[in-house]
């Protein structure tokens, strides 16, 4: 049975071996290990955020250590949980296995670039015992650059090199997507996964530099004066946004798309049907990523750029509907007339869809200029990215960890978990989030720590939602500990899914393929 | 990756089909990686041009105090070092031993003139007090209430002394003293300079970044872990350090002479 067999966990032995490990799969692993403790933090962030938010005024903590736990929990989730998540563990994991490679192309690149995560997050870390950093996980100029104290500098630091992580891993990926396919796999074979992946690496390598060098701007700014941000030397603050959502916008779609990739594994295995409009769906992906670099100014509608750049922003904005929708209505066409089972993922891939539809559309009434000047900095932008980032993103983790789950560890996660975790996390996540789409229309501005008497249910409704999703993804966690205790053997194929990372072991031998397979046809041959 | 050490033996890493498919494969890693330097490069250059448009006065009186002779010669040397760069690969490739390890000796000695001369720059700067933003400001106020800049404060004691005491005393020659006047005239100049330090500041850490690259793959040449059968290393490198001098060739002109 698997136990006996020759496989990569146990290929070589000792705490060493994994830290000095080149092997993509494990070093998928010490990613899940990290970023589900970042995750765990930056929940608990949180949870204190919302908690402070139960009661108007002065509920458990100051002002000052509410918009310290504020920048914390974006900072975080975003930089440390969300953009790297699914690339950085399930890409790692499946990518090369999904291509017949035996490897990604630099695997030493692969394990520098968890160190960089580690030291990144390590130096953004530190600064809880340093100076106040409450400047938001956006680090607005004037405030950041003059304002506030010198801890932003190594919080900045930090998400540097948590960039470089991240520039390092979509270059390995680009090149791996390129250069390592197996033979008879054809760009329009690869799974929609690896399709996902590929445009997330794009916009990695194109994006994040512009962060890189914003963020050695603020440096600069905060360490010499350099006076580029600083209206007083005659530079602009508002030239930080630019540059700043330059890249943070496009991050958007790092995160997402990924997710996206998931939920095409997802729908056609658990619909046992062919995928409907493969290309259809794997040149959307590419055209998110062109698209998302035209329409950071969609951020800035009130900061006083021209009407003729709004509404040019606008349009652009709303054109980024086109492909999500391509893809929305291909995942459902595939699931027409499909064998659909309602396993635990399959619930995963169907929430993802509800929320990130949800979220869509307010993100059409955001891009509209004349709507966004009542929406802009309230709670609706806060319900709007909550529904799109987390809706999205982690719906789409939970959903790929419990379906990659038996092809990691070769035992099966309990689905009955898997669906309990589900309900908390889909039903709390619609109580926290809801209600604040109307906070928004109402008029609560977003990152205060104080609110009006009038705002008070619906903020506790907001809190009491909180506390479902935190207990949703304990329960989540649960479900590793005890799949990993008690789970059954998987197996090689358990949900018979048709990727080529199903016809291995699991887990997988040390090289993923005891010969290179040669493929003859598309990725999901159902019917 | 691991056993791509030997020359005379070379094995490719097991991921790999052949040596040509990791060749192929680095190469292409290390032309995105550039694509990610162009790009960071990329926002300075964007922030440059906004402001130049914005403030073109500040950019004429900053760059005339920039001394065009020195950036020249530094440019000359950044060129000559993309030469000396490009014969080292190809004797490595060639597998002319001595050859190659002279051309990448003479090479890092190209980024060390490079970066000594950028000393003496440097030095300069903040000796007159052309230094960036707030740096640039004194704590003394003026009658009018506000605060005056170090290059302010200089030209306040040169206006006391004579011409050769300028000289002598204040290593003031009089073409600078007149393009610090200039200077002092001109609002928001330590705008200019802080363009200037960090642009060119970024670019000479990459040049010392470059520096130590090539002498890792000047030990590999010395070590025979490179030659004609695997070169990737010294190629890899050779093309980081000609982005580094074409970055050069762009700041160059953009601080030292549209000004």
């Amino acid at each position: 049975m698997a136990h006996e067999q020759h496989n990569y966990l146990n290929h070589q032995k000792g705490i060493w071996s994994w830290l000095t490990t080149l092997d993509h799969k494990r070093i998928g692993i010490m990613y899940f290990i990290a970023i589900m403790s970042f995750f765990f933090l930056g929940g608990v962030f949180a949870l204190l955020v919302r908690a402070e938010l139960f009661t108007p005024g002065k509920t458990l903590f100051s002002a000052d250590v509410y918009n310290r736990m504020m920048t914390y929990h974006g900072a975080i989730m975003v930089f440390m949980v969300i953009v790297p998540g699914i690339p950085a563990i399930f890409g790692n994991f499946v990518l090369p296995i999904m291509i017949g490679a035996k490897d990604v192309a630099f695997p030493r690149l692969n394990l520098m670039s968890w160190y960089m995560l580690m030291i990144g997050a390590a130096i953004t870390g530190s600064t809880l015992f340093l100076e106040n950093v409450d400047t938001g996980w956006t680090f607005y100029t004037p405030y950041s650059s003059i304002k506030t104290g010198m801890g932003v500098i190594p919080m900045v630091l930090g998400v540097f090199i948590i960039g470089f992580s991240s520039i390092l891993t979509g270059l390995n990926f680009i090149v791996t997507t390129h250069k390592l396919r197996a033979p008879g796999m054809t760009m329009n074979r690869i799974p929609l996964m690896v399709w996902a992946l590929y445009s997330t690496a794009i916009l990695q390598v194109l994006a994040t530099p512009v962060l890189a060098i914003t963020l050695l701007l603020l440096i600069a700014e905060k360490t010499l004066g350099v006076g580029i941000f600083d209206p007083q030397l005659g530079g602009d603050p508002v030239l930080f946004q630019h540059f700043f959502w330059f890249y943070s916008h496009p991050a958007v779609y790092i995160m997402i798309l990924p997710a996206m990739g998931v939920i095409s594994e997802l729908v056609a295995t658990y619909s046992r049907k062919i995928i409907f409009g493969y290309t259809a769906i794997a040149y959307s992906s590419l055209a998110i990523a062109g698209v998302s670099f035209l329409v950071w100014g969609h951020h800035m509608f009130v900061s006083g750029q021209s009407e003729f750049a709004g509404v040019l922003f606008s349009f652009i904005t709303m054109l980024v509907g086109v492909p999500t929708a391509i893809k929305l209505f291909n995942w459902i066409a595939t699931m027409y007339k499909g064998s659909i089972r309602l396993d635990a993922p399959m619930l995963f891939a169907i929430g993802f869809m509800f929320l990130f539809t949800i979220g869509g559309l307010t993100g059409v009434y955001l891009a509209s200029t004349g709507m966004d000047v009542h929406f802009h900095d309230t709670y609706f932008v806060v319900a709007h990215f909550h529904y799109v980032m987390v809706g999205g993103t982690l719906m789409a983790l939970m959903g790929a960890l419990i379906y990659w789950f038996p092809k990691v560890t070769g035992k099966i996660y309990s689905d009955l978990l898997g669906r309990i975790s589900w309900v908390f996390i889909f039903s709390g996540f619609n109580v926290t989030f809801f209600p604040q789409f109307i906070l928004g229309n109402m008029g609560m501005p977003r990152r205060y720590y104080d609110y009006l008497p009038t705002f008070t249910e619906l903020n506790q409704m907001s809190t009491f939602g909180s506390w479902l999703i935190g207990t949703g993804f304990l329960v989540g966690l649960f479900g590793v500990f005890h799949a990993l205790m008690k789970g059954k053997e998987a197996g090689n194929n358990p949900f018979g899914g048709k990727t080529l990372e199903w016809t291995i072991p699991s887990p997988p031998p040390h090289e993923n393929f005891d010969k290179t397979p040669v493929l003859t046809g598309g990725p999901y041959e159902y019917r | 990756m691991s056993t791509a050490n030997h020359t005379g033996g070379f094995h490719h890493a097991h991921h790999f089909d052949s040596a040509e498919h990791q060749y192929e494969s680095s190469k292409q890693g290390i032309w995105l990686f550039l694509v990610t330097e162009i790009l960071m490069f990329g926002g300075l250059f964007v922030g440059y041009s906004i402001y130049h448009s914005l403030y073109p006065q500040v950019f004429h009186a900053g760059s005339k105090q920039l001394s065009v002779v020195l950036g020249a010669v530094n440019t000359v040397v950044l060129l000559f070092s993309s030469f000396t760069m490009a014969l080292g690969i190809n004797y490595v490739q060639r597998g002319l031993k001595n050859k190659a390890i002279i051309a990448l000796a003479v090479t890092i000695a190209c980024a060390a003139i490079f970066m000594v001369v950028k000393f003496f720059e440097y030095t300069h700067k903040f000796h007159v007090g052309t230094v960036p933003g707030k740096y640039a400001y004194t704590e003394e106020l003026n009658a009018s209430g506000e605060k005056v800049t170090k290059v302010g404060a200089l030209l306040a004691e040169a206006n006391k002394l004579s011409v050769a005491e300028r000289e002598h005393k204040l290593h003031l020659d009089e073409t600078e003293y007149e393009h610090l006047t200039l200077l002092e005239r001109t609002k928001n100049w330590p705008l200019f300079f802080g363009f200037y330090f960090v642009m060119s500041g970024i670019h000479g850490l990459h040049v010392l970044a470059g520096a130590f690259l090539i002498f890792w793959v000047l030990l590999k040449v010395i070590k025979n872990q490179v030659g004609p059968e695997y070169y990737t290393p010294v190629e890899g490198v050779g093309l980081f350090w000609h982005v580094v001098d074409l970055i050069w060739i762009y700041l160059f002109p953009l601080l030292y002479l549209v000004g």
